[in-house]
């Protein structure tokens, strides 16, 4: 209640402050602070080396914070210290920080951009960014721009709206002291060169890391915040389905958990990850986190195979940017046609055990 | 425990929508507004809060044009005890003078002219429900983790982040006793699930798997039909227009590039030499 009481009563010096931010602005180097995502073991996210490789698109200085605590956060410093054009880290280790709650990370996340006064603060748009993000921006009174898939200029961002059917250019009325964005990992590529050449063991030169001032840690565990229970993640060995190069992808026409499996077969001959509609997750063949649609993960790897899938708009919404999309199904007017470059008007159970065979004849070949 | 609601109406998930030829946004190619699947979610569990004794009141609010009622009446026949609406339309801005260069209206969410548009951004509506959960006392907000029309994923956020309440986003279970002080809740979250413990207050946006909504009965509308739905004006809940004016400008909307037109293939052994030597994919 306080800070909208507080909001409403200062609006009529909103003119004069928004008059001193946008001259503040100008006159401040621009700079972008990077919310870098990691995992248990300390490696970072393939979504934020995406997000760093969006960075480029803004002007000045990169500069990413990780936060966690003990080693884990220690080994996601360094690694995001060799991250492409990141010039300083700042390390937030703190037991509080341990896993990535909202409210402790995207407290810090505000203090140090109120202390630093960074143009953006970005992430990717992960289940994580999603999550923390938003909160920062309140924090920080500003309105911020979800899944930007085009950086135009500072204050200027392309972003998909009612599921991927149409792409809204949206531009900040007044410029804000500060920009929050989180940008769809799938839309900006990364440099595979550059990051080789950044990695950790092969000779890129890393950047500072700096631990964050202690004053701004000091808060963290008065905050009001959820505890973290527990985690049941999964680890298939297979890549992390939204950075793969090949997903295969099972709808309700497979009818059953069982024959997934040849699905999974078929992936791992190309090297890829396996997908689902909300169709085959909901009939419960496969856990929830493997959907591709609009309120699942977002997919554009270089083959996409879809067997069995209609193709309804929100799983297309998470699929369509692949660059080559096969279709096997044994619906001639499946809408799933619509959009793939080669259909096969197929019994899948036939299609699929052929389809194994012939990529394992090709493989020898090779 | 009271527990709010924050209800958006957009246009049906299974209608399709195109582009406007002038680019302002989108318009549905048939005219039928419903809920917001995922508000839906939310108000259903809210509703099983109540059944179960575990929420004493479950408030439905919406924040937007006049229409945004009959979706009220939609949450007061799936079992809302009340309904709030806070009007606030394109004409409030521009009312206030705070509309800014883009001359009124439109947002992240699509133009002016698209008859399911709120003139509203995620943050003009989570500091909308921050001061109704403060005037309800409410001790549970929950929303929906996204709506349909504009994707942001953020309300639930920022409202939390407002309040300063813990957040549990992408919920899939709730579990909550009466007279509890913790709500348990089960997370989608990249790479599987993760359980969080939050103290009350709280705010929880539901994902899909969280529940399967009921359906609402003709006698229930009926009735719903004759119940009054309280309007709170911004001014009545501490709110000026440029509180909640969109920030965002809507420079233009575009259809998403074409595809080629694609090919059928006769059999398997086709399909796998037109990947390796066309496609270069295998």
């Amino acid at each position: 209640m306080i800070p909208v009481l507080l909001e409403s009563g200062l609006r009529h010096c909103r003119a004069a402050q928004s008059l001193l931010r946008c001259s503040a602005t100008q006159a401040r180097q621009a700079s972008t602070l990077l919310y870098v995502e990691h995992s248990e073991n300390g490696t970072v996210a393939p979504a934020t080396l995406s997000a760093a490789a969006a960075a480029k698109h803004l002007p000045g200085q990169l500069e990413a914070l990780v936060c966690g605590s003990g080693e884990a956060v220690k080994h996601a410093a360094d690694a995001a210290a060799r991250l492409p054009g990141v010039s300083k880290v700042w390390l937030a280790s703190d037991a509080a920080l341990e896993h990535p709650l909202a409210e402790t990370h995207a407290t810090l996340l505000s203090s140090l951009a109120a202390r630093q006064k960074p143009s953006h603060i970005m992430a990717a748009s992960t289940a994580q960014g999603r999550n923390v993000l938003p909160r920062v921006a309140a924090l920080l009174a500003t309105q911020p721009v979800t899944d930007v898939v085009r950086i135009v200029d500072d204050d200027t961002f392309v972003r998909p709206i009612y599921a991927g059917n149409a792409f809204a250019t949206v531009q900040f009325k007044t410029p804000p002291a500060v920009r929050v964005i989180t940008v769809r990992p799938t839309a900006f590529p990364v440099d595979q060169t550059a990051a080789a050449a950044g990695a950790p063991g092969t000779g890129g030169k890393p950047a500072p890391v700096e631990p964050v001032p202690s004053e701004l840690l000091a808060p963290l565990g008065s905050v009001p915040a959820a505890k973290w229970e527990s985690a049941d993640v999964r680890s298939t060995g297979r890549p992390e389905l939204g950075s793969a190069k090949v997903v295969v992808c099972g709808g309700r026409a497979l009818k059953s958990a069982e024959n997934f499996a040849m699905l999974e077969q078929l992936a791992d001959l190309l090297g890829g990850a396996v997908g689902a509609s909300r169709a085959a997750v909901d009939a419960g063949y496969v856990a929830n986190d493997l959907q591709v649609g609009q309120t699942g993960k977002v997919v554009a790897p270089d083959l996409y195979i879809g067997v069995g899938i209609s193709g309804a708009i929100q799983h297309l919404a998470g699929m369509k940017d692949s660059r080559t999309i096969v279709a096997i199904n044994n619906d001639s007017e499946a809408p799933i046609f619509s959009v793939a470059d080669y259909g096969l008007e197929a019994d899948l159970f036939k299609a699929v055990p052929e389809l194994i065979e012939a990529v394992k004849k090709v493989k020898q070949q090779q | 425990m009271k527990v709010l609601v924050a209800i958006k109406r957009v246009i049906d998930y299974a209608v399709p929508v195109r582009v406007r030829p002038d680019k302002a946004g989108v318009e549905a190619l048939l005219p039928k507004l419903s809920m917001n699947p995922f508000c839906e979610i939310a108000l259903e569990e809210a509703v099983r809060l109540k059944e179960r004794g575990v929420a004493a009141e479950v408030v439905a609010v919406s924040v937007g044009p006049q229409h945004f009622q009959d979706t009220l009446r939609t949450a007061l026949a799936m079992g809302a005890d009340r309904a709030v609406h806070v009007p606030v339309t394109a004409e409030t801005f521009a009312a206030a003078g705070a509309a800014g260069g883009g001359g009124g209206g439109g947002g992240g969410g699509g133009g002016p002219a698209a008859a399911s548009e709120s003139p509203l951004q995620p943050l003009g509506v989570a500091r909308v429900l921050a001061a109704l959960a403060g005037r309800e006392g409410a001790g549970l907000v929950l929303l929906g983790k996204q709506a349909i029309d504009d994707d942001c994923n953020q309300t639930g956020q920022m409202l939390a982040g407002l309040l300063g309440w813990p957040q549990a986003t992408f919920a899939s279970k709730l579990e909550l006793a009466k007279g509890a002080a913790r709500a348990v809740v089960t997370r989608e979250v990249d790479g599987g699930l993760e359980v969080l413990s939050l103290p009350l207050p709280a705010v929880i946006t539901a994902d899909l798997r969280l529940n399967t909504p009921r359906f609402v009965t003709l006698p229930a509308m009926m009735r719903a039909k004759k119940r009054p739905i309280e309007a709170a004006p911004l001014e009545s809940l501490g709110l000026a227009p440029a509180d909640v004016a969109p920030a965002l400008a809507l420079l233009a909307v575009e259809q998403p590039p074409a595809r080629a037109a694609g090919t059928r293939v006769g059999g398997v052994e086709e399909l796998v030499r037109r990947l390796r030597e066309e496609a270069r994919v295998l």
